[in-house]
Protein backbone atom coordinates (compact mmCIF):
# COMPACT_ATOMS: atom_id res chain seq x y z
CA UNK A 1 0.00 0.00 0.00
CA UNK A 2 1.46 3.40 -0.87
CA UNK A 3 2.61 5.53 2.06
CA UNK A 4 0.08 8.31 1.38
CA UNK A 5 -2.82 5.87 1.42
CA UNK A 6 -1.61 4.31 4.68
CA UNK A 7 -1.31 7.72 6.34
CA UNK A 8 -4.75 8.68 5.03
CA UNK A 9 -6.35 5.56 6.42
CA UNK A 10 -4.59 5.99 9.78
CA UNK A 11 -5.89 9.56 9.86
CA UNK A 12 -9.42 8.37 9.11
CA UNK A 13 -9.19 5.74 11.85
CA UNK A 14 -7.96 8.42 14.28
CA UNK A 15 -10.83 10.76 13.40
CA UNK A 16 -13.29 7.88 13.72
CA UNK A 17 -11.91 7.10 17.21
CA UNK A 18 -12.34 10.75 18.20
CA UNK A 19 -15.90 10.75 16.89
CA UNK A 20 -16.65 7.68 19.05
CA UNK A 21 -15.36 9.47 22.15
CA UNK A 22 -17.26 12.65 21.24
CA UNK A 23 -20.48 10.67 20.71
CA UNK A 24 -20.22 8.98 24.14
CA UNK A 25 -22.81 10.71 26.30
CA UNK A 26 -24.41 8.91 29.23
CA UNK A 27 -28.03 9.25 28.07
CA UNK A 28 -30.70 6.72 29.05
CA UNK A 29 -30.63 5.28 25.53
CA UNK A 30 -26.84 4.96 25.63
CA UNK A 31 -26.89 3.20 29.00
CA UNK A 32 -29.59 0.77 27.83
CA UNK A 33 -27.51 -0.06 24.72
CA UNK A 34 -24.40 -0.38 26.89
CA UNK A 35 -26.02 -2.95 29.17
CA UNK A 36 -27.27 -4.91 26.16
CA UNK A 37 -23.81 -4.90 24.57
CA UNK A 38 -22.09 -5.92 27.82
CA UNK A 39 -24.42 -8.91 27.91
CA UNK A 40 -23.89 -9.70 24.22
CA UNK A 41 -20.12 -9.38 24.01
CA UNK A 42 -19.26 -10.02 27.65
CA UNK A 43 -21.60 -12.53 29.24
CA UNK A 44 -21.84 -14.61 26.09
CA UNK A 45 -18.02 -14.81 25.86
CA UNK A 46 -17.75 -16.38 29.33
CA UNK A 47 -17.82 -20.05 28.25
CA UNK A 48 -14.89 -19.73 25.82
CA UNK A 49 -12.97 -17.60 28.31
CA UNK A 50 -13.49 -20.21 31.06
CA UNK A 51 -12.47 -23.13 28.86
CA UNK A 52 -9.52 -21.22 27.36
CA UNK A 53 -8.31 -20.13 30.80
CA UNK A 54 -8.54 -23.63 32.26
CA UNK A 55 -6.47 -25.20 29.49
CA UNK A 56 -3.84 -22.45 29.61
CA UNK A 57 -3.56 -23.02 33.38
CA UNK A 58 -3.14 -26.77 32.88
CA UNK A 59 -0.50 -26.40 30.15
CA UNK A 60 1.44 -23.72 31.98
CA UNK A 61 1.58 -25.78 35.16
CA UNK A 62 2.73 -28.89 33.34
CA UNK A 63 5.38 -26.96 31.42
CA UNK A 64 6.62 -25.09 34.52
CA UNK A 65 6.61 -28.19 36.71
CA UNK A 66 8.78 -30.14 34.28
CA UNK A 67 11.22 -27.27 33.75
CA UNK A 68 11.55 -26.46 37.46
CA UNK A 69 11.79 -30.12 38.47
CA UNK A 70 15.29 -30.19 36.95
CA UNK A 71 16.41 -27.68 39.58
CA UNK A 72 14.40 -29.16 42.41
CA UNK A 73 12.11 -26.12 42.46
CA UNK A 74 8.92 -27.68 41.17
CA UNK A 75 6.94 -26.45 44.19
CA UNK A 76 7.58 -22.89 42.97
CA UNK A 77 5.49 -23.44 39.84
CA UNK A 78 2.67 -21.20 41.11
CA UNK A 79 5.03 -18.19 40.88
CA UNK A 80 5.47 -18.85 37.18
CA UNK A 81 1.74 -19.36 36.74
CA UNK A 82 0.74 -16.28 38.74
CA UNK A 83 3.21 -13.85 37.19
CA UNK A 84 2.88 -15.32 33.69
CA UNK A 85 -0.88 -15.09 33.79
CA UNK A 86 -1.37 -11.64 35.28
CA UNK A 87 1.48 -9.94 33.46
CA UNK A 88 1.11 -11.40 29.97
CA UNK A 89 -1.01 -14.42 29.25
CA UNK A 90 -4.37 -13.53 30.77
CA UNK A 91 -4.73 -10.05 29.16
CA UNK A 92 -3.29 -11.12 25.79
CA UNK A 93 -5.04 -14.47 25.41
CA UNK A 94 -8.36 -13.11 26.70
CA UNK A 95 -8.06 -10.22 24.25
CA UNK A 96 -7.32 -12.61 21.37
CA UNK A 97 -10.27 -14.83 22.29
CA UNK A 98 -12.39 -11.68 22.65
CA UNK A 99 -11.31 -10.46 19.20
CA UNK A 100 -12.30 -13.79 17.66
CA UNK A 101 -15.62 -13.98 19.46
CA UNK A 102 -16.80 -10.39 19.96
CA UNK A 103 -14.62 -8.36 17.56
CA UNK A 104 -15.78 -10.39 14.59
CA UNK A 105 -19.39 -10.03 15.70
CA UNK A 106 -19.06 -6.23 16.09
CA UNK A 107 -17.58 -5.94 12.57
CA UNK A 108 -20.21 -8.24 11.06
CA UNK A 109 -23.11 -6.47 12.79
CA UNK A 110 -21.98 -3.01 11.71
CA UNK A 111 -21.18 -4.29 8.19
CA UNK A 112 -24.67 -5.72 7.89
CA UNK A 113 -26.17 -2.52 9.29
CA UNK A 114 -24.36 -0.66 6.51
CA UNK A 115 -25.44 -3.20 3.84
CA UNK A 116 -29.09 -3.10 4.93
CA UNK A 117 -29.35 0.72 5.02
CA UNK A 118 -29.68 0.82 8.82
CA UNK A 119 -26.76 3.22 9.24
CA UNK A 120 -28.07 5.44 6.41
CA UNK A 121 -31.55 5.38 7.97
CA UNK A 122 -30.19 6.50 11.36
CA UNK A 123 -28.40 9.45 9.73
CA UNK A 124 -31.54 10.41 7.82
CA UNK A 125 -33.54 10.32 11.08
CA UNK A 126 -31.04 12.87 12.46
CA UNK A 127 -29.66 10.21 14.83
CA UNK A 128 -25.86 10.01 14.98
CA UNK A 129 -25.08 6.41 13.88
CA UNK A 130 -21.77 6.48 15.76
CA UNK A 131 -23.51 7.44 19.02
CA UNK A 132 -26.23 4.85 18.53
CA UNK A 133 -24.32 1.88 17.11
CA UNK A 134 -20.60 2.31 17.83
CA UNK A 135 -20.09 4.13 21.15
CA UNK A 136 -22.00 1.57 23.30
CA UNK A 137 -20.02 -1.30 21.73
CA UNK A 138 -16.72 0.51 22.41
CA UNK A 139 -17.46 1.18 26.07
CA UNK A 140 -18.91 -2.29 26.56
CA UNK A 141 -15.58 -3.74 25.36
CA UNK A 142 -13.55 -1.40 27.61
CA UNK A 143 -15.63 -2.43 30.65
CA UNK A 144 -15.99 -6.10 29.76
CA UNK A 145 -12.47 -7.16 28.89
CA UNK A 146 -10.97 -6.52 32.38
CA UNK A 147 -13.80 -8.60 33.86
CA UNK A 148 -13.16 -11.36 31.36
CA UNK A 149 -9.43 -11.25 32.22
CA UNK A 150 -10.36 -11.76 35.86
CA UNK A 151 -12.44 -14.81 34.87
CA UNK A 152 -9.70 -16.13 32.59
CA UNK A 153 -7.04 -15.81 35.31
CA UNK A 154 -9.33 -17.33 37.97
CA UNK A 155 -10.10 -20.37 35.83
CA UNK A 156 -6.43 -20.72 34.85
CA UNK A 157 -5.27 -20.58 38.49
CA UNK A 158 -7.98 -23.02 39.59
CA UNK A 159 -6.90 -25.43 36.84
CA UNK A 160 -3.26 -24.90 37.79
CA UNK A 161 -4.04 -25.72 41.44
CA UNK A 162 -5.83 -28.89 40.34
CA UNK A 163 -2.94 -29.95 38.12
CA UNK A 164 -0.16 -28.94 40.54
CA UNK A 165 -1.65 -29.92 43.90
CA UNK A 166 -4.09 -32.72 43.08
CA UNK A 167 -2.30 -34.38 40.17
CA UNK A 168 1.41 -33.58 40.54
CA UNK A 169 1.46 -33.53 44.35
CA UNK A 170 2.76 -30.02 45.14
CA UNK A 171 2.01 -28.96 48.71
CA UNK A 172 -1.23 -26.95 48.90
CA UNK A 173 0.09 -24.35 51.33
CA UNK A 174 3.30 -23.91 49.34
CA UNK A 175 1.32 -23.45 46.10
CA UNK A 176 -0.74 -20.55 47.46
CA UNK A 177 1.99 -18.97 49.60
CA UNK A 178 4.50 -18.83 46.71
CA UNK A 179 1.94 -17.23 44.43
CA UNK A 180 0.86 -14.74 47.09
CA UNK A 181 4.45 -13.70 47.76
CA UNK A 182 5.34 -13.29 44.09
CA UNK A 183 2.28 -11.55 42.67
CA UNK A 184 2.05 -7.89 43.64
CA UNK A 185 -1.45 -6.44 43.83
CA UNK A 186 -0.58 -3.11 42.21
CA UNK A 187 2.26 -4.02 39.84
CA UNK A 188 0.87 -7.30 38.52
CA UNK A 189 -2.80 -7.75 39.38
CA UNK A 190 -4.11 -4.19 38.81
CA UNK A 191 -1.84 -3.65 35.80
CA UNK A 192 -3.36 -6.61 33.98
CA UNK A 193 -6.72 -4.85 34.12
CA UNK A 194 -5.25 -1.66 32.67
CA UNK A 195 -3.84 -3.72 29.81
CA UNK A 196 -7.18 -5.45 29.36
CA UNK A 197 -9.09 -2.16 29.15
CA UNK A 198 -6.65 -0.88 26.50
CA UNK A 199 -6.95 -4.12 24.51
CA UNK A 200 -10.75 -4.05 24.78
CA UNK A 201 -10.92 -0.49 23.48
CA UNK A 202 -8.46 -1.27 20.69
CA UNK A 203 -10.32 -4.39 19.58
CA UNK A 204 -13.68 -2.62 19.61
CA UNK A 205 -12.39 0.44 17.72
CA UNK A 206 -10.71 -1.65 15.02
CA UNK A 207 -13.75 -3.91 14.60
CA UNK A 208 -16.14 -0.95 14.58
CA UNK A 209 -14.04 1.03 12.10
CA UNK A 210 -13.77 -1.74 9.52
CA UNK A 211 -17.40 -2.82 10.02
CA UNK A 212 -18.76 0.74 9.85
CA UNK A 213 -16.85 1.46 6.64
CA UNK A 214 -17.46 -1.94 5.01
CA UNK A 215 -18.61 -2.12 1.39
CA UNK A 216 -22.41 -2.45 1.59
CA UNK A 217 -22.43 -6.01 0.24
CA UNK A 218 -22.27 -9.52 1.69
CA UNK A 219 -18.67 -9.81 0.46
CA UNK A 220 -17.84 -6.44 2.02
CA UNK A 221 -19.12 -7.65 5.38
CA UNK A 222 -17.09 -10.83 5.10
CA UNK A 223 -13.91 -8.89 4.25
CA UNK A 224 -14.55 -6.52 7.15
CA UNK A 225 -14.92 -9.40 9.60
CA UNK A 226 -11.63 -10.95 8.51
CA UNK A 227 -9.84 -7.60 8.63
CA UNK A 228 -11.23 -6.89 12.08
CA UNK A 229 -9.88 -10.14 13.52
CA UNK A 230 -6.46 -9.91 11.81
CA UNK A 231 -5.83 -6.22 12.47
CA UNK A 232 -7.15 -6.23 16.04
CA UNK A 233 -5.13 -9.35 16.95
CA UNK A 234 -1.91 -7.83 15.61
CA UNK A 235 -2.56 -4.54 17.37
CA UNK A 236 -3.23 -6.34 20.66
CA UNK A 237 0.12 -8.14 20.38
CA UNK A 238 1.95 -4.91 19.48
CA UNK A 239 0.32 -2.90 22.26
CA UNK A 240 1.09 -5.71 24.70
CA UNK A 241 4.79 -5.34 24.00
CA UNK A 242 4.65 -1.55 24.36
CA UNK A 243 2.63 -1.68 27.59
CA UNK A 244 4.81 -4.44 29.08
CA UNK A 245 7.94 -2.42 28.29
CA UNK A 246 6.54 0.58 30.16
CA UNK A 247 4.60 -1.08 32.97
CA UNK A 248 6.97 -3.86 34.07
CA UNK A 249 10.51 -2.54 34.66
CA UNK B 1 -49.21 32.64 1.34
CA UNK B 2 -46.47 34.14 -0.83
CA UNK B 3 -45.08 32.38 -3.87
CA UNK B 4 -41.94 31.75 -1.83
CA UNK B 5 -43.91 30.04 0.96
CA UNK B 6 -45.87 27.95 -1.53
CA UNK B 7 -42.74 26.11 -2.63
CA UNK B 8 -41.49 23.27 -0.42
CA UNK B 9 -38.39 22.31 -2.42
CA UNK B 10 -36.54 24.41 -4.98
CA UNK B 11 -33.51 23.47 -7.06
CA UNK B 12 -31.77 26.21 -9.03
CA UNK B 13 -29.04 25.41 -11.54
CA UNK B 14 -27.98 22.32 -9.59
CA UNK B 15 -25.18 20.05 -10.74
CA UNK B 16 -24.58 16.79 -8.89
CA UNK B 17 -21.29 14.90 -9.16
CA UNK B 18 -20.19 11.54 -7.78
CA UNK B 19 -16.42 11.72 -7.61
CA UNK B 20 -15.18 13.00 -10.95
CA UNK B 21 -18.37 12.04 -12.78
CA UNK B 22 -21.29 14.45 -13.32
CA UNK B 23 -24.55 12.57 -12.74
CA UNK B 24 -27.08 15.37 -13.19
CA UNK B 25 -26.69 18.95 -14.34
CA UNK B 26 -28.78 22.03 -15.04
CA UNK B 27 -31.51 21.00 -12.59
CA UNK B 28 -34.21 23.63 -12.05
CA UNK B 29 -37.21 22.43 -10.11
CA UNK B 30 -39.91 23.82 -7.80
CA UNK B 31 -42.06 21.40 -5.78
CA UNK B 32 -45.27 23.07 -4.46
CA UNK B 33 -46.29 22.50 -0.85
CA UNK B 34 -48.92 19.83 -0.37
CA UNK B 35 -48.25 18.18 -3.72
CA UNK B 36 -47.17 14.68 -4.64
CA UNK B 37 -44.37 14.83 -7.18
CA UNK B 38 -43.23 11.73 -9.01
CA UNK B 39 -39.60 11.77 -10.08
CA UNK B 40 -39.43 9.16 -12.82
CA UNK B 41 -36.58 7.80 -14.84
CA UNK B 42 -34.81 4.63 -15.86
CA UNK B 43 -32.45 2.83 -13.47
CA UNK B 44 -29.12 4.61 -13.15
CA UNK B 45 -30.50 7.93 -14.37
CA UNK B 46 -29.63 9.72 -11.09
CA UNK B 47 -32.99 9.73 -9.27
CA UNK B 48 -31.52 8.55 -5.96
CA UNK B 49 -28.64 11.01 -6.41
CA UNK B 50 -31.23 13.79 -6.60
CA UNK B 51 -32.76 12.51 -3.35
CA UNK B 52 -29.32 12.54 -1.70
CA UNK B 53 -29.03 16.23 -2.53
CA UNK B 54 -32.38 16.97 -0.85
CA UNK B 55 -31.32 15.23 2.38
CA UNK B 56 -27.90 16.90 2.40
CA UNK B 57 -26.02 13.62 1.94
CA UNK B 58 -24.61 14.93 -1.33
CA UNK B 59 -23.47 18.53 -1.64
CA UNK B 60 -24.21 20.01 -5.10
CA UNK B 61 -21.16 20.81 -7.20
CA UNK B 62 -23.05 23.89 -8.44
CA UNK B 63 -26.36 25.65 -7.78
CA UNK B 64 -28.56 25.71 -4.67
CA UNK B 65 -31.04 23.31 -3.10
CA UNK B 66 -33.64 24.92 -0.82
CA UNK B 67 -36.05 23.12 1.47
CA UNK B 68 -38.87 25.27 2.86
CA UNK B 69 -37.09 28.41 1.73
CA UNK B 70 -33.76 27.61 3.41
CA UNK B 71 -30.68 26.30 1.63
CA UNK B 72 -29.78 22.75 2.70
CA UNK B 73 -27.05 23.41 5.31
CA UNK B 74 -23.60 21.84 5.13
CA UNK B 75 -22.79 22.04 8.85
CA UNK B 76 -23.60 18.75 10.53
CA UNK B 77 -25.59 20.19 13.44
CA UNK B 78 -27.86 22.32 11.21
CA UNK B 79 -28.23 19.44 8.77
CA UNK B 80 -29.46 17.13 11.54
CA UNK B 81 -32.02 19.79 12.51
CA UNK B 82 -33.27 19.97 8.92
CA UNK B 83 -33.53 16.18 8.72
CA UNK B 84 -35.97 16.15 11.62
CA UNK B 85 -38.41 17.85 9.25
CA UNK B 86 -37.85 15.36 6.42
CA UNK B 87 -39.17 11.80 6.49
CA UNK B 88 -37.36 9.38 4.21
CA UNK B 89 -38.57 5.95 3.15
CA UNK B 90 -35.52 4.07 1.92
CA UNK B 91 -35.57 1.38 -0.73
CA UNK B 92 -34.05 -1.07 1.78
CA UNK B 93 -36.36 0.14 4.61
CA UNK B 94 -33.42 0.51 7.03
CA UNK B 95 -35.35 -0.98 9.98
CA UNK B 96 -33.09 -1.74 12.94
CA UNK B 97 -33.13 -5.53 13.12
CA UNK B 98 -32.50 -5.78 16.87
CA UNK B 99 -35.55 -3.64 17.70
CA UNK B 100 -39.20 -4.62 17.46
CA UNK B 101 -41.60 -2.86 15.12
CA UNK B 102 -42.86 -0.62 17.94
CA UNK B 103 -39.31 0.17 19.11
CA UNK B 104 -38.34 1.09 15.54
CA UNK B 105 -41.24 3.52 15.21
CA UNK B 106 -40.58 4.91 18.70
CA UNK B 107 -36.87 5.51 17.97
CA UNK B 108 -37.11 9.02 16.43
CA UNK B 109 -39.65 10.03 19.09
CA UNK B 110 -37.39 8.86 21.91
CA UNK B 111 -34.30 10.47 20.42
CA UNK B 112 -35.78 13.85 19.47
CA UNK B 113 -38.56 14.52 21.98
CA UNK B 114 -38.90 14.47 25.74
CA UNK B 115 -42.36 12.99 25.68
CA UNK B 116 -43.30 10.65 28.53
CA UNK B 117 -43.14 6.93 27.79
CA UNK B 118 -46.94 6.57 27.79
CA UNK B 119 -47.34 9.33 25.19
CA UNK B 120 -44.64 7.80 22.98
CA UNK B 121 -46.37 4.42 23.21
CA UNK B 122 -49.69 6.01 22.24
CA UNK B 123 -48.10 7.85 19.30
CA UNK B 124 -46.44 4.64 18.11
CA UNK B 125 -49.81 2.91 18.27
CA UNK B 126 -51.36 5.71 16.19
CA UNK B 127 -48.60 5.62 13.57
CA UNK B 128 -48.86 1.85 13.26
CA UNK B 129 -52.63 2.14 13.02
CA UNK B 130 -52.18 4.66 10.19
CA UNK B 131 -50.32 2.04 8.16
CA UNK B 132 -52.61 -0.80 9.26
CA UNK B 133 -50.06 -2.66 11.36
CA UNK B 134 -51.07 -2.12 14.98
CA UNK B 135 -51.13 -5.87 15.57
CA UNK B 136 -47.49 -6.23 14.44
CA UNK B 137 -46.06 -3.97 17.17
CA UNK B 138 -44.17 -6.72 18.97
CA UNK B 139 -42.78 -8.46 15.90
CA UNK B 140 -39.17 -8.14 14.79
CA UNK B 141 -38.35 -6.94 11.24
CA UNK B 142 -37.21 -10.46 10.24
CA UNK B 143 -40.75 -11.70 10.93
CA UNK B 144 -42.36 -9.27 8.46
CA UNK B 145 -43.14 -9.65 4.77
CA UNK B 146 -41.64 -7.14 2.31
CA UNK B 147 -44.84 -5.10 2.17
CA UNK B 148 -45.26 -5.05 5.95
CA UNK B 149 -41.63 -4.00 6.48
CA UNK B 150 -42.14 -1.15 3.98
CA UNK B 151 -45.23 -0.01 5.90
CA UNK B 152 -43.36 -0.12 9.22
CA UNK B 153 -40.59 1.97 7.68
CA UNK B 154 -43.29 4.38 6.50
CA UNK B 155 -44.76 4.57 10.02
CA UNK B 156 -41.27 5.35 11.36
CA UNK B 157 -40.68 7.98 8.66
CA UNK B 158 -43.85 9.86 9.69
CA UNK B 159 -43.23 9.44 13.43
CA UNK B 160 -42.14 13.06 13.91
CA UNK B 161 -44.87 14.38 11.57
CA UNK B 162 -42.37 15.76 9.04
CA UNK B 163 -43.85 18.25 6.55
CA UNK B 164 -41.78 16.74 3.72
CA UNK B 165 -41.69 13.05 2.78
CA UNK B 166 -39.18 11.54 0.37
CA UNK B 167 -39.78 8.05 -1.00
CA UNK B 168 -36.89 6.21 -2.65
CA UNK B 169 -38.26 3.46 -4.90
CA UNK B 170 -41.12 2.62 -2.50
CA UNK B 171 -42.46 -0.20 -4.68
CA UNK B 172 -39.26 -2.12 -5.40
CA UNK B 173 -39.59 -5.79 -4.48
CA UNK B 174 -43.33 -5.59 -3.74
CA UNK B 175 -46.12 -7.58 -5.36
CA UNK B 176 -48.95 -5.69 -7.13
CA UNK B 177 -51.27 -5.84 -4.08
CA UNK B 178 -48.61 -4.56 -1.66
CA UNK B 179 -47.68 -1.88 -4.24
CA UNK B 180 -51.30 -0.73 -4.38
CA UNK B 181 -51.48 -0.60 -0.57
CA UNK B 182 -48.29 1.48 -0.34
CA UNK B 183 -49.39 3.94 -3.05
CA UNK B 184 -52.79 4.39 -1.34
CA UNK B 185 -51.04 5.00 1.98
CA UNK B 186 -48.72 7.58 0.44
CA UNK B 187 -51.69 9.39 -1.09
CA UNK B 188 -53.82 9.24 2.08
CA UNK B 189 -50.99 10.35 4.38
CA UNK B 190 -50.19 13.23 2.05
CA UNK B 191 -53.78 14.44 2.08
CA UNK B 192 -54.61 13.73 5.72
CA UNK B 193 -51.40 15.08 7.25
CA UNK B 194 -50.91 17.93 4.77
CA UNK B 195 -47.49 16.69 3.65
CA UNK B 196 -45.43 17.40 0.58
CA UNK B 197 -44.27 14.15 -1.03
CA UNK B 198 -41.56 13.39 -3.56
CA UNK B 199 -41.61 9.85 -4.92
CA UNK B 200 -38.51 8.68 -6.74
CA UNK B 201 -39.41 5.61 -8.77
CA UNK B 202 -39.31 3.83 -12.08
CA UNK B 203 -42.78 2.32 -11.47
CA UNK B 204 -44.59 4.76 -13.78
CA UNK B 205 -48.03 3.21 -14.02
CA UNK B 206 -48.50 2.66 -10.28
CA UNK B 207 -47.24 6.13 -9.34
CA UNK B 208 -48.86 8.48 -11.87
CA UNK B 209 -52.45 7.94 -10.60
CA UNK B 210 -51.61 9.45 -7.18
CA UNK B 211 -49.15 12.11 -8.39
CA UNK B 212 -50.00 15.79 -8.93
CA UNK B 213 -46.84 16.43 -10.90
CA UNK B 214 -44.35 14.30 -12.78
CA UNK B 215 -40.71 14.86 -13.64
CA UNK B 216 -38.72 12.60 -15.92
CA UNK B 217 -34.95 12.37 -15.47
CA UNK B 218 -32.80 10.90 -18.22
CA UNK B 219 -29.53 11.55 -19.99
CA UNK B 220 -28.14 13.63 -17.10
CA UNK B 221 -30.99 16.11 -16.64
CA UNK B 222 -34.72 16.79 -16.39
CA UNK B 223 -36.32 15.98 -19.75
CA UNK B 224 -39.95 16.50 -18.75
CA UNK B 225 -41.83 18.45 -16.08
CA UNK B 226 -45.59 18.73 -15.93
CA UNK B 227 -48.78 17.00 -14.86
CA UNK B 228 -49.28 13.25 -15.23
CA UNK B 229 -51.87 13.93 -17.96
CA UNK B 230 -49.35 16.05 -19.87
CA UNK B 231 -46.78 13.32 -19.46
CA UNK B 232 -49.06 10.68 -20.88
CA UNK B 233 -50.01 12.97 -23.75
CA UNK B 234 -46.42 13.91 -24.51
CA UNK B 235 -45.11 13.05 -27.95
CA UNK B 236 -41.50 13.64 -26.98
CA UNK B 237 -39.69 10.53 -28.32
CA UNK B 238 -37.61 10.26 -25.16
CA UNK B 239 -40.68 10.36 -22.88
CA UNK B 240 -42.54 7.94 -25.13
CA UNK B 241 -39.63 5.50 -25.05
CA UNK B 242 -39.55 5.58 -21.24
CA UNK B 243 -43.32 5.24 -20.79
CA UNK B 244 -43.57 2.37 -23.27
CA UNK B 245 -40.40 0.67 -22.06
CA UNK B 246 -38.81 0.47 -25.49
CA UNK B 247 -35.15 -0.65 -25.62
CA UNK B 248 -34.30 1.57 -28.62
CA UNK B 249 -34.61 5.33 -28.58
CA UNK B 250 -33.00 8.51 -27.31
CA UNK B 251 -32.36 6.99 -23.84
CA UNK B 252 -29.28 4.81 -24.14
CA UNK B 253 -29.96 1.42 -22.53
CA UNK B 254 -26.25 0.71 -22.20
CA UNK B 255 -24.59 3.82 -20.79
CA UNK B 256 -21.09 2.37 -21.03
CA UNK B 257 -19.00 4.19 -23.62
CA UNK B 258 -18.72 2.29 -26.89
CA UNK B 259 -15.87 2.38 -29.32
CA UNK B 260 -16.99 2.14 -32.88
CA UNK B 261 -15.01 0.34 -35.53
CA UNK B 262 -13.25 2.68 -37.87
Amino acid sequence: MPVAATIRSLGRAGLFSLSVLRASRPTADFLAELVREIYKIGARSLPIIAVGGAFVGLSLTLLGYRALETYGASNQVSILVGLGLYRELAPVLTALLFVGRAGSSIAAELGLMRATDQITALGLMAIDPVAKAVAPRFWAAVITLPLLVAFFASFAIAASWFQGVQVLGIDNGMFWQAMKDAVDFHDDFATSFVKAAVFGGTAALVASYVGYHAEPTIEGTSVATTRAVVNASLLVLMFNFVLSAFLFR
Amino acid sequence: MTEHDAIAVRLSGVRLDRGERTILSGLDLAVPRGSITAVLGPSGSGKSTLLSALTGELVPAAGTVEVFGRPVPRRQRELLELRKSIGVLLQGNGLLTDLTVAENVALPLRMHTRLPRAVVDRLVEMKLHAVGLRAAADLFPRELSGGMARRVALARAIALDPPLMLYDEPLTGLDPIASGVIMNLISELNDNLGLTSIIVTHHVHETLPVADRAIVIANGGIVFSGTPAELEASDDPLVRQFLRGEPDGPIAFDRAPRTEAA
